[in-house]
């Protein structure tokens, strides 16, 4: 087990975002969370990073192997960012940064967190985009963001995320804000990175299509609680929970496999 | 910057130049072809005006002499059409010449030449101070967004840009110099010591190069309290201007995502908020130094700047006409430097501007 | 009429929450304070402002709270009869400046083609010199004089408007309930007036509170330089002038100018109030395109 939430509740402004939650990640497993908007499956993500809005309010716990991250200093949070968690956005047109190069953006918090030269920096940063299926790698390192298209900027993203071999990877809807046609490429990107590197990864989507293709377990989230989570097969075939059918019901067709 | 886009020749198949350079070029092209405008602007105005150059310039007893008059239109070239008169101006122009001062009876370049200096130095060390602290306080103001911090910033930049220039310069006037006695008081630098050898034409870094340490101390003296008279108002603007362009950049996404890297706070603000935010904050900077250019006009009659808004004003108001051309065109092409400066500032920042 | 329900959401549903700040508040009071100033000033000045009847440069004491000036006239009232020059006198150049730029500009965004292109330049014109400067020569050429003065500064303070207006119209033309409307075959100017102008009012208003205080800084400026009201008049710049001559007898410029940045603070106190309650977009639109 490498990540644990246990009875995780937010509150923002006096207002219950997060009513305990209960998540397990473990190695080599994609975790699926899945919910509409609003139903705090994003704040779950956010939360573990430390990264909820100003004044929010958190209790409960998120165990990283065994160590609590809720109480733990700014300093060493920080250490945890990145160097063992690491976070993919939803929309890569604006999570990187756009005048910054994609090479500075790849290396910087491996220096950083790493202690790495600016050659080993760079070396391992080009592996990367070979990695994540960069075409030329060599010459997207000195490029920036705007000269990639959709596709290839989630996947640099991705490669930023992985650069300091996370043991935890959290995708919020990472596919979401891409053309179709190149969603199925990311995901199964996501899918072998998860295989090779054995991260333990948390995929937040509201698509269940996208859910059925890759992930292992499959939690539901509503109005701030997981109301049902299991093996993926049984959650989308034979769902405990009526919202679960609800939300499968909503599908256009039997898309899920 | 919009026509920028429109003028763009199509591309050639391979960029014989670095894209930078095409940009700069594309630029000052767009500059050029401007500044010319802008001679015709200041010549139209002057000349459209209903004021009376003759009656300005010659008295009373004078205007009842026709002959007088003829003679004095005759000699300053009135007596022609108008489109003559340009092209006589422009022809001159190109050569250097922009006519005689009626006033000093001198070549309106030397008058030029002595004043846009002295302004650029007052000007130009009132914009690094407003940028300087314009810039801190907006950051700092919008890293402490509602606290008691951003509060009294909003209160003094607010303060800043209601402040009369004017009246602000008399206040520093009579406090430091007349009550307190810690600033020096008119010019430009303490005339026993005399100006230092012009190179650049600004008191404070000539001193510098001919290594004259007592001139640069009575010439950064004399500067000090003007130029941050005439600062405050830039000062209050860009603080307005920092905060908010801050504050839209924090809300973005890459923020939030460099902070998922975990990286240090100070890496942050440094290298992903202030580099966006900059942007913005340069554009106003350039709109800034136009106002500080106004406002010279009304802090050199204070402390007795012998610079380009003493000049513009005593030739406004006497009518001069050729100076007030040659006070039009220069500060037209200061602007446009400006406008430059500013094109050329965003494509070195902004990779998206110089790479397409 | 038809109105973009967003404009009206924007503006007048956000503006009771607004007005409960401190600055906002003390925007509204000062105002009001020199307004009623300006109305009762000859009840409310205990002196006559042009009369020379009073010691000379009798520094501020319980006999005249700010003192008297060179002529041994009582400065309290003349800054009180100040306030009847200056700021009808800048509300009247701001609506002025608005009525004009405004028109022009909706005019340009309208209508496009050669009435923008004329229009705009014309703008981005007067936008390549200073202010100051630019109204200065206007005015020297005019001739010295306070009508002449507000004229200088109506063709410096025009061009602002229009570019704003010029751009919300750009942004409203190609809304769906402004095209529905030429559909059905309402004319140009019907579709300017009913579906067009009702939009942008808002953020016009914004932006001319905010540019009472500069157009009464410029207007004091000018008289500062002797290009505006002529002596006896109690103009606060001209008042500020005649302190330069004898500037050890502080209080005869100090109190004019305190009178010229309380107003000039209160009305960018309620700008900056009104600007907040915008919606942010139409917020950033003004800020970008008119400093």
């Amino acid at each position: 087990m490498t990540l644990a939430i246990t009875d995780l509740k937010v509150t923002i402004g006096g207002k219950d975002i997060l009513r305990g939650v209960d998540l397990t990640l473990e190695p080599g497993r994609v975790h699926g969370l899945a919910g509409e908007s609003g139903s705090g499956k994003t704040m779950t993500g956010l939360a573990v990073l430390g990264l909820l809005p100003h004044g929010s309010r958190v209790t409960g716990g998120i165990a990283l192997e065994g160590r609590e991250l809720l109480t733990l200093p700014p300093k060493e949070l920080n250490k945890v960012r990145g160097g063992e968690v690491a976070m993919v956005f939803q929309d890569p047109a604006t999570s990187l940064h756009p005048m910054l190069t994609v090479g500075r953006q790849l290396t910087e918090h491996m220096r950083h967190h790493l202690g790495l030269g600016r050659a080993e920096a760079r070396d391992r940063a080009v592996e990367l985009l070979r990695k994540v299926r960069i075409p030329g790698a060599e010459e997207a390192y000195r490029r920036y963001p705007h000269q990639f298209s959709g596709g290839m900027r989630q996947r640099i993203a991705i490669a930023v995320a992985l650069a300091c071999s996370p043991k935890v990877l959290i995708a919020d809807e990472p596919t979401t804000a891409l053309d179709v046609t190149v969603q199925a490429g990311v995901l199964r990107l996501l899918r072998g990175l998860c295989d090779e590197l054995g991260l333990a990864v948390l995929l937040v989507t509201h698509d269940l299509g996208v859910m059925s293709a890759v992930a292992d377990e499959v939690s539901v989230m509503k109005d701030g609680l997981v109301v049902e989570t299991g093996p993926r097969s049984r959650v989308l075939r034979e769902p405990d929970h009526p919202y679960t059918r609800t939300l499968l019901a909503s599908l256009p067709d039997a898309e899920v496999s | 910057m919009e026509k920028g886009a429109a003028v763009t020749p199509p591309r050639p198949r391979r960029p014989a130049l670095p894209p930078l350079a095409r940009f700069l070029i594309r630029r000052v092209l767009m500059a050029i072809l401007l500044a010319w405008g802008v001679t015709l602007v200041t010549f139209v105005l002057t000349n459209l005006v209903p004021g009376d150059p003759v009656a300005a310039n010659l008295g009373q007893r004078a205007m009842n002499d026709p002959e007088i008059v003829a003679q004095w239109r005759a000699e300053h070239g009135l007596d022609k059409p108008l489109w003559e008169q340009y092209g006589l101006y422009l022809q001159g122009l190109v050569q250097g010449d922009l006519g005689d001062s009626q006033q000093s009876h001198r070549p309106v370049s030397q008058d030029l030449a002595e004043a846009v200096p002295a302004t650029l130095e007052l000007a130009g060390a009132a914009i690094l101070i407003s940028l300087v602290l314009g810039v801190a306080f907006g950051v700092i103001a919008a890293l402490r967004r509602d606290r008691l911090s951003d509060h009294l910033l909003r209160l003094v930049s607010l303060i800043g840009i209601s402040v009369p220039t004017f009246w602000l310069a008399l206040v520093a006037f009579y406090v430091f110099f007349y009550r307190l006695q810690i600033t020096p008081g008119s010019g430009r630098v303490d005339p026993a010591l005399g100006a230092p050898p012009p190179v650049t034409g600004l008191h404070t870094v000539d001193a510098l190069l001919a290594g004259q340490w007592d001139v640069f101390g009575s010439a950064a003296g004399h500067l000090i309290t003007p130029a941050l008279v005439l600062a405050l108002y830039t000062i209050g603007l860009l603080t307005r201007f920092t905060r908010s362009a801050v504050l839209e950049v924090l809300g973005q996404d890459y923020v939030r995502a460099a902070r998922a890297k975990g990286l240090p706070g100070r890496v942050i603000l440094f290298r992903y908020v202030l580099r966006s935010a900059l942007v913005p904050v340069i554009t106003v900077a350039g709109l800034a130094f136009g106002s500080l250019l106004s406002g010279t006009v009304l802090v050199e009659a204070i402390f007795a700047w012998p610079g380009i808004g003493q000049y513009a004003y005593k030739s406004a108001t006497t009518l001069d006409l050729p100076a007030v051309m040659g006070v039009g065109l220069v500060v037209g092409v200061v602007y446009l430097v400006i406008n430059l400066i500013v094109d050329v500032l965003y494509g070195v920042i902004d990779p998206r501007v110089r790479l397409r | 009429m038809r109105r973009d329900p967003l404009a009206r959401k924007g503006l007048l549903g956000r503006l009771p929450q607004a007005w409960r700040q401190p600055l906002a508040v003390s925007g509204v009071v000062i105002a009001v304070a020199w307004l009623v100033i300006a109305v009762a000033a000859p009840w409310l000045a205990p002196h006559d402002p042009l009369a020379q009847e009073l010691p000379r440069l009798a520094p501020p004491g319980p006999d005249h709270w700010f003192g008297t000036d060179q002529l041994g006239r009582d400065i309290l009232s003349r800054v009180m009869h100040g306030a009847r020059v200056s700021i009808p006198l800048t509300l009247a150049l701001v609506a002025l400046s608005l009525l004009i730029g405004g028109l022009l500009g909706a005019c340009a965004g309208y209508f496009g083609r050669w009435v923008d292109e004329t229009i705009m330049r014309l703008a981005d014109l007067v936008f390549a010199f200073p202010t100051v400067i630019l109204a200065m020569v206007v005015a020297a050429a005019l001739g010295a004089s306070l009508t002449n003065a507000v004229l200088a500064v109506l063709v410096v303070a025009w061009p602002a408007y229009a570019r704003v207006t010029r751009g919300l119209v750009l942004g409203v033309r190609e809304r769906e309930f402004v095209l529905s409307g030429r559909l059905l075959g309402f004319s140009a100017w019907r579709s300017l007036r009913v579906d067009v102008l009702p939009n942008v009012t808002g953020p016009i208003l914004v932006l001319a509170t905010l540019d009472i205080g500069t157009a009464l800084l410029l207007l004091s400026g000018l008289s500062f330089l002797g290009l505006g009201a002529k002596p006896p008049s109690p103009e606060w710049g001209a008042m500020v002038s005649s302190g330069v001559e004898v500037f050890d007898s502080w209080w005869v410029a100090t109190f004019p100018g305190l009178a010229i940045l309380t107003v000039v603070l209160a009305f960018n106190f309620l700008g900056d109030t009104l600007r907040d309650a915008l919606d942010p977009r139409t917020a950033r639109a003004i800020k970008e395109r008119a400093l």
